[in-house]
């Protein structure tokens, strides 16, 4: 028997992914914003993605309503616990994609709405990360909601994986600037690229070094014998790829840094699979708890099976429409 | 006083603070993305500049409108799980796959073929980018069909059962959910209301230039394509809105006890009150104005029918009828003043004044925001109607929100009214500015004529008119 439960799993992991990868290298662009210089440059790192930030935000929109109608009590539990975070991020995402329209708008205010670009882009992202932290640390469960506090959320570690994934698309946006434009905004890209290579190593030594002290059964998994022949792995790849990544900043070929960054992202989400699964809510709800009932899983593969692979490929189209450098004029 | 401010209060201002701004940017786009396709076909199929120029021009302002409904719209996906967490775990079985396929359908169509509408015109050809632009318009009635097939399940909720953990699970068929019973008439309302509220702003914008320069080219083109969509399209929205009022007397008869504001059991004959004002601790309207009769006439179609009041529900199921009663006239009466415009704008046309007749120009830029005011009066009738329930008759308002404490919703409250106020303000004012601007031949891709070019593509009409008839086409 085929367990829809697990591939629902399967499709909202694989939803926030792709929703980590897209708007990854856009939110990072938006982090780095200040760093360029006024006029060209942001001009360029701005055109680089206006054709396609919409799109890659909507796999945000899957990611939520898809834990909703594939794991409604998940999604009842998560969102209040995460109230003050999340609504940060929406703000953030509020400001950073009017600034979109707005800065070509009013140049008189353009100041105004690169600052909004780059603030939304940073607290949309620390939030994201906080969130992730926060589950990972766990959540206050008592019977079908949420049972801890307002601040709950707040902690060293999940600080730490806020700074963590604002380091990580920051680095992502480097590596999209690096392979679409060229001239001075690529050198100071690369330039930009390698002291946050760096800092996302050590960001990940850190979060991989603290997690499995959260819960004993991350701790299993990790460190005792013998998930560690199963989990040693995960860090030794990881090493390898920053390694490739460090030599590839230099390389003419120019799209390399992007795909070695998305490498380590999808190096992470294995790791944060090995620990939580199969939970939704790590430690505390299963999927199979959480599921919605067969017909509700049924009816949405229909449309998935058949919606997901149309999307990716209007997405795939999408860019390679905008493929090739961008300059200061936008696509011609 | 301070007590009334409690955690569920909070959400719901929070609520519908956030779902009627953002419903002002769709209310708009849906109309607008179907006039840019319009326009489009037009300029592809004559080669009249005219349709280009108007395209562009439109296309700046339907950016903003869009950018602006889709970060709202993000927040608002994200508010059932926030705020209404007992209602998302419940009804998420049934809701949420309603609205997994709005994303799947429309926010990714919408979205993908959004970035070639803007930027790709030179990029992909005049065929494909008429294509991206057809994308975009039937991306967005897509979702309106959804989420309207969402909300009136709440409102007449068919086809689900109960399981053992209270949630509200499919039955044996989608078809009846989707298709619930007063679906069709609620999308039909709101896709004609989206459509009338473009016309009207459209119409406006084309008043505005006339009043300037007469003999302006696309001040009159949009004017008189605005004007004949609600000289058309208004009369069939009264019919529809009437259909829909049948529909709610017979699924939510509280509602319409509400809008119409029958405290009292009328056994023969009920009159309309036109006006008046609720009282609802006394359980009657001072001061109405009221048709004898005539309400039974509208509602039963015999001024003799007997129709049930308030006093046969109990107090506890009780609309706030003062709020609904209101909202309810300002939507007749703005419906029916649109109604008088497209009237007008009939007999303009038949006496060959379409384009002078300052009084017409005038009237229309009066009623330019009075779809946004007339939809946002509409649901507020609709949604305040069917209080106390979230799930009409199952699920209570009071019993589906988050276990929040009122300082986090009270604080995330006035954050939301805070940015929404400024960012979406400026928004519209940006709009406004664009509106402002007389629409030109050769109509530049650009707002603002310095700073980097955001071509996106779009470059400017060639310099000789293609349009070879600058004559009068009232």
């Amino acid at each position: 028997m085929i367990d829809l439960t697990l591939i629902w799993a399967g499709i909202i992991a694989f939803a926030v992914g792709a929703y980590v990868v897209m708007d990854g290298f856009d939110l990072g662009i938006g982090i780095l914003f200040p760093a360029f210089r006024v006029g060209g440059e942001r001009d360029m790192a701005m055109n680089s993605i206006a054709p396609v930030w919409d799109g890659n935000e909507t796999w945000l929109v899957l990611g939520g309503g898809g834990l909703l109608a594939a794991f409604p009590l998940a999604y009842a539990i998560v969102l209040p616990a995460l109230y003050a975070p999340l609504t940060a991020m929406l703000l953030g995402l509020v400001f950073r994609g009017v600034a979109f329209e707005f800065r070509w708008r009013d140049p008189g205010h353009r100041a105004f709405w690169d600052a909004a670009f780059c603030g939304g882009s940073a607290l949309a992202t620390f939030a994201q990360g906080i969130t992730l932290g926060a589950l990972l640390q766990g959540i206050e469960v008592s019977g079908r909601a949420y049972a801890g506090g307002w601040w709950d959320w707040l902690t060293p570690f999940s600080l730490l994986t806020g700074v963590s994934l604002m380091i990580g698309y920051a680095l992502l946006g480097a590596g999209w600037l690096i392979w679409k434009t060229h001239g001075a905004i690529q050198t100071d890209a690369r330039r930009f690229a390698r002291p946050l290579l760096i800092a996302l190593i050590v960001a990940i030594g850190l979060v991989s070094a603290y997690t499995p002290f959260l819960e004993n059964k991350y701790y299993q998994r990790w460190i005792e014998w013998p998930g560690l022949v199963l989990t040693a792995p995960v860090p030794l790849l990881v090493a390898a790829t920053g390694l490739l990544l460090w030599r590839s900043i230099d390389d003419p070929r120019d799209h390399r840094p992007f795909w070695l960054t998305l490498a380590l992202f999808g190096l992470s989400m294995m790791g944060l699979a090995i620990s939580i699964y199969p939970d939704v809510i790590p430690g505390r709800v299963s999927i199979w708890e959480a599921a919605a009932p067969e017909r509700s899983q049924i009816f949405m593969l229909v449309g998935a099976a058949v919606l997901v692979p149309v999307i990716l490929g209007y997405t795939i189209w999408a860019y390679w429409v905008f493929r090739g450098k961008v300059d200061e004029a936008g696509y011609h | 006083m301070l007590d009334a401010f409690d955690a569920v209060t909070l959400a719901r201002i929070q609520f519908a603070f956030t779902v009627s701004f953002h419903f002002i940017f769709p209310s708009f786009s849906i109309g607008l993305a179907s006039y840019l396709m319009v326009l489009e076909a037009l300029f592809l199929k004559t080669g009249r500049s005219v349709y280009e120029n108007l395209y562009r021009y439109w296309l700046k302002i339907f950016a903003i409108a869009f950018a602006m409904g889709v970060v709202s719209g993000i927040v608002m996906s994200y508010q059932f799980g926030t705020n209404w967490s007992v209602f998302s775990d419940r009804a998420g079985p049934i809701i949420g796959p309603l609205m997994a396929y709005e994303v799947l359908t429309a926010f990714f169509l919408e979205a993908g073929f959004l970035g070639v509408m803007l930027f790709g015109i030179n990029k992909v050809g005049r065929g494909l980018h008429f294509a991206a632009t057809c994308a975009v318009a039937v991306g967005t009635f897509i979702s309106a069909f959804w989420i309207l097939s969402v909300n009136s399940w709440m409102q007449t909720p068919v086809g689900y059962e109960i399981a053992a953990n209270g949630q509200f699970v499919p039955g044996p068929s989608w078809l009846a959910i989707i298709f619930n019973p007063s679906f069709p008439y609620r999308l039909l309302h709101t896709v004609i209301a989206a459509y009338l509220t473009t016309s009207l702003v459209v119409g406006a914008v084309g008043a505005w230039h006339l009043l300037r320069d007469r003999n302006n080219r696309g001040a009159r083109t949009m004017f008189s394509m605005a004007m004949w969509m609600a000289a058309l399209v208004a009369p069939v929205q009264i019919l529809v809105g009437d259909a829909h009022g049948l529909n709610t007397l017979e699924h939510q008869p509280a509602k319409v006890m509400a809008m119409e504001g029958h405290y009292q059991s009328h056994p023969d004959g009920a009159p309309l009150i036109l006006f008046g004002i609720p009282n609802s601790a006394e359980k009657r309207v001072d001061y109405a104005v009221e048709v004898p009769k005539l309400s039974s006439l509208i509602l039963k179609h015999d001024p003799n029918a007997p129709l049930a009041g308030l006093d046969t529900i109990p107090d506890d199921e009780e609309p706030p009828v003062g709020i609904v009663f209101w909202s309810f006239r300002i939507m007749v009466g703005l419906g029916f003043a649109i109604f008088g415009l497209g009237l007008f704008s009939l007999v303009a046309r038949a006496c060959r004044k379409m384009y002078d007749w300052p009084l017409l120009h005038r009237l229309a830029i009066v009623l330019g925001p009075s779809g946004f005011v007339t939809v946002i009066a509409g649901w507020v009738t609709t949604e305040v109607g069917r209080q106390p329930y979230t799930i009409y008759r199952l699920l209570r308002t009071s019993e589906s929100a988050s276990p929040l404490a009122a300082p986090a919703v009270a604080g995330s409250l006035i954050a939301f009214i805070i940015v929404y106020f400024a960012v979406f303000g400026v928004g519209v004012w940006y709009i406004l500015k664009l509106m402002g601007k007389t629409p030109q031949r050769g109509e530049s891709p650009q707002a603002v004529d310095h700073g980097p070019i955001r071509s996106a593509g779009i470059t400017p009409a060639p310099a000789v008119e293609a349009d070879r008839g600058e004559g009068e086409r009232p």
